[in-house]
């Protein structure tokens, strides 16, 4: 049971951090300057989302496994984030549809997360949601301020949300080790929250004058380490400096 | 496990008390609202703070602060544990706090019941200009220099400010 819990943080802080390291791609190339510190502050937030998450997993590892360990030193196929975080920023609108199904996302499980029994899980949850609250409100309003903008934002969209729907399917389907976890009530349940990110998600939509695609072809296989071709070059930047220069520090 | 007098207990608090936040200097962590206890067991003095964001860079600065001060004052062993839950909301950061913060020029936090509305496009909370007291403000960012902080103008005396978001 064990090693499925740690399984769990992993992905639950993979998901974090690399879609906390994509939004930092954006430093010093936003838009305008409040939206370029927006997307980094959001970065910022992720980021220490999962260094709360990956210090509870090295705490379970043990073995001098440390939060720097787990994020500088694990190769891709141990990675156990979602596909969609890892996809490329794009332009301005699919970064922001990639943060607002991820928001909306994050602010369900972490809702539910609270009151499972595991403390220490509940406890990151707690602290997290408030974070990931604002982080939705601001994407959603930009998924509606562009896709009822102009018919250029509009179209960008449409465009992003042909590439990034294919990857929405994975966040409700569990791996083994989220189902053991489930099982054992350390885990959020996903079918207990799918409801609810399908009508928020078409709420926006909605309001947004786009359409919610129907009967697209799922893509998954992140959150068993079976990652898009983007993830490699992801982490050649990420881990960088700790592959080059062995336990560097500043 | 032995209680640490009230006494003593005001006097290291007073102590903490002298410890800034590196990113809003204004505030001490006392001010701040994220100390949460002291607790002495078995010669070790134990400090116990919540993080205001997951993200804060100044929470390790501050830890090793706290751990330095304690140190220099005789307390041969001194630990700071950081506990997540309850998450630290505004609402903990004391009246005296407040005062420094606008003194400061940064617009202290909304009192809770006005602020964290969900909803979309809502109207701006109307925030007080620090320099001129004038609610004829608008909001330029919702993200600001720091991970606590939006970005305002006021529409009076035209200077921006930062605004300390309700959280
Ligand atoms: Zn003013």
């Amino acid at each position: 049971m064990k090693q499925e819990l740690i399984n769990y943080i992993l992905h639950l802080a993979d998901n974090a951090l690399i879609l906390g390291q994509r939004n930092a791609e954006w430093c010093g190339h936003g838009p305008v300057l409040e939206q370029d510190i927006a997307m980094t502050n959001i970065s910022l937030d992720l980021i220490g989302q999962a260094r709360n998450f990956y210090q509870y997993a090295a705490s379970l590892l043990g073995e001098g496994a440390t939060e720097d360990t787990l994020a500088y030193l694990r190769t891709e196929r141990e990675f156990r984030n979602c596909l969609l975080v890892e996809q490329h920023n794009g332009d301005w609108g699919q970064t922001l549809l990639r943060q607002f199904l991820i928001s909306n996302f994050q602010q369900l499980l972490y809702t539910a997360l609270q009151t499972h029994k595991d403390r220490q899980l509940a406890a990151i949850a707690e602290k997290s949601l408030k974070e990931v609250t604002y982080h939705l409100r601001w994407s959603s309003e930009w998924v509606i301020r562009l896709g009822d903008g102009t018919r250029e934002s509009h179209e960008r969209m449409l465009k992003a949300i042909d590439t990034l729907w294919r990857y929405t399917g994975e966040l409700f389907e569990p791996a083994a080790y989220e189902t053991a976890c489930v099982q054992d009530g350390t885990a959020v349940s996903l079918a207990t929250i799918k409801d609810e990110w399908q009508h928020k998600t078409g709420e926006v939509f909605s309001e947004a004058g786009l359409p919610v695609p129907e009967n697209i072809f799922m893509l998954t296989g992140g959150k068993m380490g079976k990652h898009t071709e983007q993830m490699g070059y992801i982490l050649a930047e990420l881990q960088y400096l700790q592959r080059a220069y062995p336990n560097a520090q500043w | 496990m032995t209680v640490v007098h009230d006494i003593d207990k005001k006097m290291i608090y007073a102590y903490l008390d002298n410890i800034k936040d590196p990113e809003v200097p204004a505030l001490s962590i006392i001010d701040l609202g994220i100390v949460k206890d002291i607790q002495y067991k078995e010669d070790e003095l134990e400090v116990i703070i919540t993080p205001t964001y997951t993200g804060c860079p100044a929470m390790d600065v501050i830890s090793t602060s706290i751990r330095v001060m304690l140190s220099t004052l005789g307390f041969r062993k001194v630990k700071v544990t950081t506990v997540l839950s309850p998450a630290w909301t505004t609402d903990w950061m004391t009246e005296e706090g407040k005062r420094k913060l606008k003194a400061y020029g940064i617009a202290p936090p909304n009192p809770r019941q006005q602020v964290c509305n969900n909803k979309l496009f809502a109207p701006n909370e109307s925030v007080q200009c620090p320099h001129c007291d004038s609610y004829h403000t608008r909001r330029i960012s919702e993200f600001g220099s720091t991970a606590c902080k939006a970005l305002y103008q006021c529409e009076d005396c035209k200077e921006p400010f930062d605004y300390f978001k309700c959280h």
